[in-house]
């Protein structure tokens, strides 16, 4: 990120989705108010031009000094058995810190969109799979399928850099490349249409009944015939034809987002998307491409399981590090009281609030959250990205991104909030 | 605060010392020379007895990265097995095959580690590769940047550009990289994968560039020796893993006309088609050719039996060799027009043929390797095993009954294939001293550490003289890292950050202009983004940047 002059910022990298895109142009006026000015998207419009409110830390609910706040977040913490952090909408260096006092006071630990990353973790840990990153895709794709999804309501900008990017290192016509919409009801399809006018083909089937119509498609890669003449009102023919695509690609991919995928055991229909994937790979190249993400959840898996072994979930109760994705889901503790304080973070997005929690809670992060009458504690924090500098993981995960400071703010970071919390214990 | 290390039996192959008693002195984290007779000593250790060394450097080590972590994420079952206990000093985490980092820092301290080097450090991911060893803690490390099959430099070699080009463009790599060496994987082979090639011999074009292995192999050992750069190219040959590669890795060791080369994990990069299995020992040819080739060194890449998982930029043999993990997963990545990555879980077993004779492979390349100078000790953690069965295999090198015993164990038919128990070498203290200490550091390009001179940062190593070497070097009785003790008796009491080593070779900053106007065009990221500062490494207190001497352009291309 460049200094034009005092207010204009250059290549920022944005956080407000799981792309990262780096190319924003940003500025800010006399009154610290930021403008997308180029390559904005409704969510990083949201997210940039935000107005901050004035807030303070408040301890039940009154205005309290930083340190007094601080004092009494670790004094809930001491008193506790069993916490929990939750929420966890946080970047890298955040939680660098949040694992420290996690590993300190032995808390579990549940990130809010872990109910659906895990439906990915899961395939890695019981089958693995063979997955891309977006250069390659910007570069190379020649056909995109793309299951159960618009994609863009989760990352508006994906059509624009990556598939229909006027260039490619490779000579390829990218307005010739193919996308097919498989599975999803009444999705918005437009953005797959090429700049040349070719239409998307457009497979629609209700979600749930994705993990049929995912079999069946991998049954057929894999030179299976089918009796049925339709799966989930898609013509088996359909399916047969999408199949021969896949096979004639050079070099396809297959893309899907966990958080909508929202039925039972996704992991499962997950699972044979990429499984197809890897049928490919015996004669041509295909890869898969999970996309989504927001709040940090790609950086706080990475942090987590470099730092304990284990991405979301797990706990640290008993001294050492234990993962159960299943058992430590946040809502299901606080249901069972079997966490007895609760860290509730949330830097990027003022709208995550946390769970109704009967017990001491403290909650951490953005200025414009309105939790102050229920949390035990509230202490306002920085954004990485723009109040303050941070680190973090695009959806490939292959590539982390520096987050840029683009005013002065008197916000602490979070990781300088938590670090004093554990300095207090 | 000066402290003295009394008495103990020093090895320094640096300074040619092979087990003489002596004291060392320690002032602000360096050693220093004998202090005036008035200067009050703070702290005496006796170590009479005691078998002193430089604290010992792993040249070749995935400890940090995407396919690390990959590896971590996917193998729950394995970490589970072996969690690693919340303490007064230490942080919990968990071990065995591919470790938390924290447990990476304390497991390699207690073994007498004070530096680690990740091999295959892709300069797309270098962040990430320096976020985890950025959270290993008390050892110094480093990584090599990982180029040869990115769509930049292979453009660069398709159209020719001259040499000094290419030198620009490796330098610019090793700086946004924090680098300390250059390595090459599979050269040009990732690339050519993503073109459905799947495989890649020393002559043999990629379908889009046109361009060979060689011709990879040889612009880039050019470059790293005229900028300067102390570590040889380091090279992961084409054809891992595939019976008849001996060839393979005979030719490349002649690809680079005379630069220097390092040749990593060669054990499996040296196997025969001979015998009913169409598989055997190439140790011997290779060895010989090792011998003979001063500017050629190697390190092993020992595999030792049990639970592993095999982590690779190498994803054109990783995903050849999927069907063969165990248990039965793998992650196969492309990534970014820059690299790949392959991680396929894997369980050698004694009684599998192909599994005890590439263990047969590695000791005899050990063994028949006459100079411990140009060949080094890695199981290229955790591809052949775990680091933390160093002292195993230590001991396997030290002791000919021990090994032969082992070796009696083996698959029969395997055991026919080998001529390691007809071997007699053992290495000495001071072979071991060269191979993990004063080698590693002299290979690496780290001035101050491998060595006990005036001036040498203080990473000690204390050890009870064992006729058990596994025992011995198992459980250091005291470690000093930059002066400090952070190991007693085998067990860490003290937590510290160690440095980042890199360096920074010259070059010519008119190449960011191209560059840039490539990842506009081209890429989803930023150009000044893909840089990796030092600011961002030393984040939170952690060990800051180390910028190690180069020589400078040793000399310009005509």
């Amino acid at each position: 990120m460049n200094h034009l002059n005092a207010s204009t910022f250059e290549a920022v990298t944005c956080p407000a989705c799981g792309l990262l895109c780096d190319d924003l142009k940003i500025e800010r006026n006399a009154t610290d108010q930021l403008k997308v000015t180029t390559n904005g998207c409704a969510k990083s419009i949201a997210f940039f031009e935000r107005t901050p409110k004035e807030s303070k830390p408040t301890i039940a609910g009154a205005p309290a000094e930083l340190k007094a706040a601080i004092a009494k977040a670790a004094e809930i913490l001491r008193g506790s058995n069993q916490p929990l952090f939750a929420g966890l909408g946080t970047e890298v260096q955040g939680m660098r810190s949040i694992m420290s006092l996690a590993d300190k006071v032995g808390a579990t630990l549940d990130h809010m969109n872990a109910y659906s990353s895990f439906r990915n973790t899961l395939v890695v840990q019981n089958s693995g799979w063979q997955v891309t990153t977006l250069t390659e895709v910007r570069n190379r794709v020649d056909l995109l399928v793309v299951i159960g999804t618009d994609i863009v309501s989760h990352n508006p900008r994906f059509f624009e850099r990556n598939i229909w990017n006027k260039e490619s290192m490779f000579g390829q016509d990218t307005a010739s490349r193919e996308v097919v919409y498989l599975g999803g009801e009444n999705l918005d399809t437009s953005h797959g249409v090429s700049p040349n006018g070719s239409q998307p083909t457009v497979l629609p089937c209700d979600l749930e009944k994705i993990p049929e119509v995912t079999a069946a498609l991998r049954a057929l890669i894999l030179g299976k015939s089918l009796h049925a003449i339709e799966v989930a009102g898609i013509k088996t023919t359909d399916l047969q034809a999408l199949a021969e695509k896949l096979k004639a690609a050079k070099y396809s991919v297959v893309t899907w987002v966990s958080s909508d995928l929202n039925f039972d055991h996704a992991e499962l229909s997950i699972q044979n998307i990429t499984e197809l994937v890897i049928a490919l790979n015996a004669k041509t190249r295909s890869s898969g491409l999970p996309l989504g993400g927001s709040e940090g959840d790609y950086s706080v898996n990475q942090t987590s399981t470099w730092t304990s072994g284990y991405p979301m979930r797990s706990r640290f109760s008993r001294g050492i590090p234990e993962y159960d994705p299943h058992h430590y889901r946040a809502e299901t503790l606080l249901e069972n009281n079997e966490a007895d304080a609760m860290l509730w973070v949330s830097t990027f997005n003022p709208e995550k609030l946390p769970p109704k929690a009967n017990m001491p809670s403290i909650v951490i992060g953005h200025p414009n959250m309105q939790v102050q009458v229920n949390a035990d504690v509230f202490i306002p924090v920085g954004t990485a990205g723009i109040d303050h500098t941070g680190t973090m993981f695009r959806i490939d995960s292959s590539v982390s991104l520096p987050l840029g400071k683009l005013k002065n703010s008197d916000l602490p970071s979070l990781n300088t909030v938590i670090a004093a919390i554990e300095a207090a214990l | 605060m000066l402290t003295k290390l009394s008495g103990g039996k020093v090895y320094d192959p640096a300074h040619q010392i092979d087990g003489k008693v002596m004291d060392i002195y320690v002032r602000d984290g360096r050693i220093v020379e004998r202090p005036h007779d008035e200067e009050k000593i703070d702290q005496t250790f006796n170590l009479a007895g005691k078998v002193v060394m430089a604290g010992a450097i792993d040249m070749h080590t995935h400890i940090g990265g995407g396919k690390v972590n990959i590896a971590r994420m996917m193998l729950p079952e394995d970490h589970r097995a072996d969690p690693t206990q919340h303490s007064a000093a230490c942080r919990s985490g968990c071990g065995h095959a591919a470790p938390s980092t924290f447990t990476t820092g304390y497991r390699y301290a207690e073994m007498g580690y004070t530096a680690a080097f990740e091999p295959a450090l892709s300069p797309v991911n270098a962040r990430q590769s320096h976020l985890e060893m950025g959270d290993t803690p008390i050892i110094d490390k480093g990584g090599y940047a990982m180029i040869g099959s990115d769509d930049y430099f292979l453009r660069m070699l398709a159209a020719k550009e001259d040499q000094n080009a290419i030198n620009d463009y490796v330098a610019w790599i090793m700086h946004a990289s924090q680098a300390i060496g250059i390595k090459v994987v599979n050269p040009g082979g990732i690339n050519a994968f993503k073109f459905n090639q799947r495989a890649l011999d020393l002559d043999e074009h990629n379908v889009h560039y046109q361009v060979t292995p060689r011709e990879v192999l040889k612009a880039l050992s050019r470059a790293v020796h005229e900028l300067g750069v102390p570590h040889p190219l380091h090279v992961h040959g084409n054809n891992l893993g595939v019976p008849g590669n001996v060839d393979t890795t005979l030719k490349t060791m002649g690809a680079s006309e005379g630069y220097p080369l390092h040749l990593t994990h060669i054990q499996f990069h040296s196997y025969g088609t001979e015998g009913d299995r169409k598989f055997s020992s190439g140790a011997a040819q290779i060895a010989e050719a090792l011998n003979k080739h001063k500017n050629i060194s190697a390190d092993v890449g020992q595999i030792l039996f049990n639970q592993t998982v095999t982590a690779s930029g190498d994803n054109m043999r990783q995903f050849a060799n999927s069907g063969l993990a165990s248990p039965h997963k793998s992650v196969i990545m492309d990534i970014e027009c820059d690299s790949g990555c392959g991680v396929v879980p894997f369980k050698y077993k004694d009684q599998n043929f192909v599994n005890a004779l590439q263990w047969a492979i590695g000791l005899e390349i050990f063994l028949l390797t006459d100079d411990p100078w140009r060949i080094f000790l890695t199981t290229d953690h955790p591809n052949g095993a775990p680091f933390t069965s160093y002292p195993h295999l230590i001991r396997l090198l030290m002791d000919k009954s021990f090994r032969n015993d082992m070796f009696t164990k083996l698959n029969l038919d395997a055991q026919a294939m080998s001529t390691l128990n007809s071997i007699d070498r053992e290495y000495s203290l001071y072979d071991i001293a060269i191979m993990t200490r004063a080698g590693a550091a002299k290979l690496v390009g780290l001035h101050d550490r491998g060595h006990l001179g005036i001036g040498a940062g203080a990473d000690i190593t204390v050890y009870t003289d064992d006729p058990d070497r596994e025992k011995m070097f198992a459980k250091p009785d005291y470690v000093f890292k930059d002066g400090e003790l952070v190991v007693k008796d085998g067990q860490v009491i003290k937590v510290t950050w160690g440095h980042t080593h890199t360096v920074k070779p010259e070059f010519d900053r008119g190449i960011e202009k191209d560059l840039k106007q490539y990842f506009d065009q081209y890429h989803t990221m930023n150009m000044e983004n893909f840089k990796v500062s030092s600011d961002e490494i030393a984040e939170g207190g952690r060990g800051g940047v180390v910028v190690q001497a180069c020589e400078g352009r040793r000399e310009k291309s005509e």
